[in-house]
Order: structure tokens, then sequence, then C-alpha cells
């Protein structure tokens, strides 16, 4: 969906959440904690919650949020996010949006 | 004349004796169906044998045996003596009497039992909040006596004490083989098996915590000492990490750089997880504590409530991932015998942890 490849690459690094997703909340903490600023879109305070919702479904996301989005490509949920930290190919990403 | 209770019947004149297991009936009963679980009916409607013996022996008083002699065949004769008819009534009326005065003892017997078992099982859980490891078996749960025994709950209980069980023995055999001579193959083997076994318990757990988080945060399925270290329904992976590294004394310049990293970014994913937690708890309580307390009502925030508790079990899974991939990358890091030595390492932690909480439960109990 345009509106969300539109809101995706906004930023360096962006993340679709929730206000009441505390598992979103943790992915931003993570990312803040490698000096990175990420851009947080909560989709349940955007009128088009659904929509948002199904692309990032259609996109390969098993649930809606947590999203991150590095350089405009989908990089996953919480999963992905910790398995590729924990492998070291997190930093390397975020290395060219550091503040 | 005859007692209802489980009584030797002594040998009658003619010396017959007929085994009188039926006043026993009641008893017996109750033995096999607290077995099967069945203990709402009295399987067996008895008519004591003896009664018949008695009829013979007034029948016929020369008769030196037992058994049915033919002519006083008991129908045929009740219809040509109505006597007979009376006597017959009679005893069925003092069988009936025996019958119900029986069947009063062993629900008696039954109510008793109940009252026992439900004590038993408050012992069990109060034990158990203290700390004691207390292995739960499925007595409770086919006696039906606990709402709140949940059975994926008590089928994790059961499959966890396997796991233990596996692991010590997998423990076992890495003391041995690194303490011989074991070809790189077969001990590549061993790891993988030890990590596989690790990885078990991860799936084990997330079965669990769809049938009760608050059971898998809690750790009561843990010994007290390991409950004492415990984030996130588990083992901190900081925690691994520490407890293994001291074990390796030669590193490479790029494992000791890999290590590094690994340590750097765990606790950074723990940090970001622990930090979730404690806003899941904020928004928790803000959500319970709603609207205006004191006035009785509730269910609002209580609905409210349930909502966001389903997010505990997203946080349980994701720390179980963390466990996971922390093992995957040491193991990714190490050479063969090193994730052996680092296996064995952690195994004999957790083994020494359970020591720790028996020792200490034992010394509570000691008299002062």
């Amino acid at each position: 969906m345009d509106k969300v490849m539109r809101m995706s690459s906004e930023k360096g690094v962006v993340i679709f959440s929730k206000s009441s997703c505390c598992l979103s909340y943790a992915v931003q903490v993570l990312f803040q904690d490698l000096g990175v600023s990420p851009k947080i879109h909560e989709i349940d305070k955007d009128p088009e919650c659904r929509e948002i919702e199904k692309a990032l479904m259609r996109l390969g996301c098993s649930k809606p949020v947590p999203a991150v989005f590095i350089g405009g490509k989908l990089v996953g949920s919480t999963n992905e996010v910790m398995s590729m930290h924990l492998s070291s190919s997190l930093v390397p990403l975020v290395k060219p949006y550091l503040c | 004349m005859n007692s209802t209770s489980t009584h030797f019947v002594p040998p009658r004149r003619v010396g017959i004796y007929e085994p009188v297991h039926q006043f026993g009936m009641w008893g017996d009963s109750f033995k096999s169906n607290i077995g099967n679980g069945n203990m709402n009916t009295p399987t067996h409607i008895i008519i004591p044998n003896n009664q018949k013996l008695d009829n013979n022996l007034s029948e016929d008083t020369s008769h030196g045996t037992a058994g049915t002699p033919h002519m006083f065949d008991q129908e045929a004769s009740t219809s040509r003596h109505p006597d007979k008819i009376q006597r017959r009534l009679a005893q069925n009326r003092e069988a009936a009497r025996k019958s119900r005065l029986r069947k009063k003892a062993y629900v008696q017997q039954l109510e008793t039992s109940r009252l026992k078992l439900i004590q038993l099982e408050q012992e069990l859980d109060r034990a158990r909040q203290q700390g004691f490891y207390v292995g739960n078996g499925i007595e409770t749960n086919s006696l039906g006596f606990s709402e709140t025994m949940n059975p994926g709950i008590a089928a994790f209980e059961m499959e966890y004490g396997h796991w233990v069980e596996e692991q010590n023995r997998q423990i076992c055999e890495l003391r041995t083989v690194l303490h011989g001579h074991i070809n790189d193959v077969e001990l590549c083997l061993l790891v993988e098996t030890a990590m596989k076994h690790y990885f078990e318990l991860f799936k084990m757990k997330s079965t669990a915590a769809k049938a009760d988080v608050f059971f898998v945060m809690s750790g009561m399925w843990k010994t007290s000492a390991e409950r004492f270290f415990l984030w996130i329904g588990g083992f901190r992976p900081s925690d691994l990490l520490k407890v293994l590294l001291p074990h390796f004394d030669i590193l490479t310049d790029q494992q000791i750089l890999d290590v590094c990293n690994l340590r750097q970014s765990c606790q950074q994913a723990e940090d970001a997880l622990t930090q979730g937690m404690e806003k899941l708890q904020h928004t928790l309580a803000d959500c319970v504590a709603g609207g205006q307390l004191g006035e009785g009502s509730y269910i609002p925030q209580v609905n409210s409530a349930m909502d966001r508790l389903e997010a505990l079990v997203s946080f349980v899974n994701q720390a179980d991932h963390l466990r996971h991939e922390t093992l995957q990358q040491m193991y990714r890091i190490l050479t063969t015998r090193q994730a052996a030595r680092g296996l064995l390492a952690l195994g004999e932690y957790f083994q020494r942890l359970r020591a720790l909480s028996s020792s200490w439960a034992t010394r509570h109990r000691e008299p002062t």
C-alpha cells in the first residue's frame, strides 16, 4: 500500500507500532540504545489503521506491530530484530542512520 | 444374626463355610473406584450368600452338605408354601436393610477421603508456594477436585520432570566423554542433542504459556533457588554468558571479539525487553486502578486488563527466543569441544541451583 511505503521511507529507521503495544516499545528502546532515533508510527491513532495493518501483513509480517523498516526495507518484527542483533548484523545496518 | 460390617461368618453346624467376601464389597468397591477415578456410583449391589445358606439349612436340617437339594428347590417350594413366601420377603427386607447400611458406611468413607484429598491438595499448594519443588502427578487432575488445575499445566509439569531427568543424563554423559577420549563427530552429535534439548524446553514453555502465562511467569515449575534468578519466566541470557565464559581458557582473537559483541547485544536486548515489561506492568496497573476505586464495581477494568494480559504471552515467547538465540550464537562462536564444556558447565550450574533449593528447604525443616 502506498501510504505504508511512504511512511516506511520517512526516515532511516521506521517502526510501526500501537500505543498499547509494549513489545513495540521494547523494540523502540533497543534502537534508541544503539544510538538511533527511529520514527514511530502509532497506527492505532491513524484513521486508516485497519488498511495499514492489512498492508503490513501482506508484506509478510505475521503480526502487524511492531514492524521495523530500515532504509525503507522491511526487516521484520521483534523476533527478526533480536536475532539480527545477537548475530551482530543489526548494528551495521543502522550505522548510516546513527544520530 | 448377621451384622453389616466386614465380618467373618463362622461355619454353620453342618460344617458349611461360604467365604463371605461380600461383606467387604463396599470397601472393595471403594478401593477399585478410587483407582479408576469413579467415585460416584457403587458398582455392586450385594445379596449376601449366606442367606441362601440359611435357606438350605432351615429347609432341611438333616442334610449334611451344602448345595442345592433338588427336592427342595426354592422356587418350587415357595409356590406351595405361603409361609416360605413370608420368610423370603423378610429375608429380602433384611438384605435390603443391610445393603442400605453398608452403602451408608461406604458413602461416609467416601466423604472422609474426599475431605482428606482436599486437605492434601491444599498442603501441596502451600508447600509449592513456600518453594519446595513438588512434582505434580496426575492425582489431583483425575479426581477433579481442584478447579484451578489446568490440564495444560499439569501436562507441562510432568513433561518438565522428564526433561530434567534427561538433562541430568546428558550432563553425566558429557562429563564422562570430556574426561575420556571421543572423536569430534560423536562429540558434535552430543552437543547438538544437548542444544536441541534446550530448544525443546522453549517449545514446551510456549505451549504452557498459552495454557496459563502466569504459571510460566511465576517459575513455580522450577526450584526456589532458580526462581530467585527468574527473568520473564526463565534464566537471564546474560547470566548464561556469565556462567559459561570463565570456562574457556583459550579463545582466538576473533572469538574474543565475537564474544564481546554477543555479551553487549545480549545485554541490550535483555534491557529492551525488561523496559517493555515494565511498561506493560504500568499500563496494567493503570488499567486495573482505573475508574472509581471503592465503589465495588470493576468489570470494565478487569475486562480491559484481560485484553492487555495477552501481551504477556508474547513477552514470555520473546524472552525464550532471546535465550534460544544466545545459545545458538555461543554454539556458532565456539569449537565443538568448547561448546561441550560450556554445556556441561551450564547444566551443572542449574543442577547446583536445584541442589541448593533442596538443601535450603531441608534446613528449614530441621528442628531448632
